[in-house]
């Protein structure tokens, strides 16, 4: 493989998308609405409604949470507690439902788009491998992703360390459990994702399909890397880093048969009109 | 020459359909060898098998002395093809899709401005290609893929929907680089296109090769026979060519197609139309086309089954 060639192809994947604004303007809806405007309605509601049946229900599902957990929650009453709960172990799967969902749709359209468009007729006949094409589509279709859910990420946690970090005694976000999930446990869940989604792309007759398609894979792989990241959020890191170390072999088995799923024949878009 | 490609019995299908089948042709280093043939006829697969962008289902080819199937990504870099409908990444500029073909076929930025610069669309590089006329994308995609100074150029109806400026530029490539000893290969149904560039003519037909050769010779072997066009005042009048000496064979073409044994035969042919009463119009010897040629090919294929 030659990075040289990967590069170019992520270039002009990353250039074409930023130049489209249909495309990313929704996501980055997306990204703000998960990341800032439901974080702010829901953590400032509870910092505005300090005695209510509500934060006493809270309390009680605190309650049932682990020990060890339990030390860890921060707050003298019961409706900082909660909006301490809420930042660091609720809202932890926005961390990677967001990343996931706009990888998702840029990788759903990366091989099909190209048949589509007719530009897969210059990869098909380039001296780009099928592993060069495959490996610069998948890395063009994480970075957004995964770009956002940093950026998200460090939004995100201006929001709590503002609305929760007066009440709690300063800035404590983000805590060791988060930073593991962002710079450890997300990559690899969108790369296992991606690797699912381009064999999709690159099988199916066109990007509606795809796209189709891609919410059947993305949507058991949100609902699996939801239950790891707010499992992680409770566990020791040690069990974080291991979860982690599972899905980043998952995803570099995946990673590495997915190039055989690109086959010059379909970039071309080849029916039995020749 | 040694042939720069080279097709033995190749075969491909796409399901029920056969797109080739059982072709056989060559394509001598430093010739420009044009394939002709109707819609269908298995031209733009030539072109994708030959780049081992497909793989046939039977059969051999060989490009610059490699397998397209097992050392492709070198024949590829070799290779420059303009395919029918040129796509480009349209979002982007004009100049954006050419640096990425640049790094992608190992050339620099200065061999993309040069290969811009040599099909006149330096000036609109910094548009969106969107926005680009179907000229202005054809004169992109001969840039793009000649920016590498491929060995060998496949053009695939390079001139279909062009301005008769852009489609002389492709004609005009096409000279430059064989004149630089280059290996051009062009797809085309549009016969008098290939006047005067063909080096060779490789007929295809529903998937097979019906004939191939340098024009000449395809012209001595399928139009051996003299062909004189002949109109009149009265045309009525002129159906009584048939019945002269030496005319094999007359055909109402608007003007008469007549058939002689020899050249040596038209003198006499006018002397004898004006003796019975005949004032003839035009008389003009054929010097057989590749239209004319390509025409008496399929006609000759079709008698013969």
């Amino acid at each position: 493989m030659r990075w040289t060639m990967i590069k170019a192809v992520i270039r002009i994947d990353l250039f074409r998308l930023f130049k489209t604004k249909d495309y990313w303007i929704p996501l980055i809806i997306l990204g703000g609405l998960f990341f800032v405007i439901l974080p702010v309605i829901l953590l400032g509601s509870l910092s505005l409604i300090q005695a209510s049946p509500m934060i006493a229900q809270i309390g009680d599902i605190i309650g049932t949470l682990p020990d060890a957990v339990q030390q860890n929650i921060k707050g003298d009453n019961p409706a900082t507690r909660a909006s301490y709960v809420f930042a660091v172990y609720l809202l932890a799967p926005i961390a990677i439902v967001v990343p996931l969902t706009i990888s998702s749709a840029v990788g759903a359209n990366s091989i099909v788009g190209e048949r589509e468009q007719g530009t897969g007729e210059f990869l098909a006949h380039s001296p780009l491998t099928v592993r060069e094409i495959y490996v610069g589509k998948l890395l063009a279709s994480l970075i957004p992703g995964y770009l956002a859910g940093i950026v998200g990420f460090a939004m995100y946690a201006l929001v709590v360390n503002v609305i929760v970090g007066s009440q709690v005694g300063g800035w404590f976000f983000p805590t060791a459990g988060w930073i593991l999930l962002v710079l450890w446990v997300i990559p690899p869940f969108i790369a296992i994702a991606l690797s699912l989604i381009l064999r999709l792309s690159a099988s199916v007759r066109s990007a509606a399909s795809a796209h189709q398609a891609s919410s059947l894979v993305t949507l058991p792989v949100i609902l699996m890397s939801y239950g790891v990241a707010s499992g992680l959020l409770y566990s020791p890191v040690i069990s974080a880093a291991v979860s982690g170390l599972v899905a980043w072999i998952i995803a570099a088995i995946l990673l590495v048969t997915g190039a055989k799923s690109i086959k010059r024949e379909r970039l071309l878009g080849v029916s039995a009109d020749a | 020459m040694a042939p720069a490609i080279s097709f033995s019995s190749v075969r491909k299908t796409f399901g029920e359909v056969t797109a080739l089948n059982g072709v056989d042709f060559s394509a001598p280093a430093g010739s420009v060898t044009v394939l002709l043939g109707p819609n269908g006829a298995g031209k733009t697969t030539t072109v994708r098998l030959t780049t081992g962008a497909m793989i046939p289902d039977f059969g051999a080819i060989r490009v610059l002395g490699l397998d397209p199937l097992t050392d492709g990504d070198e024949v590829r870099a070799r290779v420059g093809v303009v395919p029918p409908k040129p796509a480009f990444y349209d979002q982007i500029s004009g100049w954006d899709n050419l640096q990425f073909a640049a790094t992608i076929f190992g050339a620099d930025e200065s061999e993309a401005r040069r290969a811009a610069e040599q099909f006149g669309i330096v000036h609109a590089l910094s548009q969106d290609v969107g926005g680009y006329s179907t000229g202005m994308r054809t004169r992109l995609a001969l840039a793009r893929a000649v920016l590498h100074d491929p060995e060998v150029l496949m053009l695939d109806e390079p001139t279909a929907g062009l301005d008769p400026e852009s489609a002389r530029a492709v004609l005009d490539l096409i000279t430059e680089m064989a004149g630089r000893g280059r290996t051009i290969v062009m797809c085309t149904h549009l016969l008098h296109e290939a006047e005067g560039i063909a080096d060779q003519v490789v007929l295809l037909e529903n998937g097979k090769v019906r004939a191939s050769g340098p024009p000449r010779a395809l012209a001595r072997r399928y139009m051996p026979d003299p062909i004189v066009i002949i109109d009149a005042e009265d045309r009525s009048m002129l159906e009584l060519i048939s019945e002269l000496d030496g005319v094999l064979a007359v055909r109402d073409e608007g003007a008469f197609h007549i058939t002689l044994d020899s050249t040596d035969r038209i003198p006499d042919l006018v002397i004898e139309l004006v003796k019975r009463g005949v004032r003839p119009t035009r008389v003009e010897p054929l010097e057989p086309t590749l239209e004319d040629l390509y025409f008496e090919m399929q006609r000759a294929h079709r008698e013969t089954g």
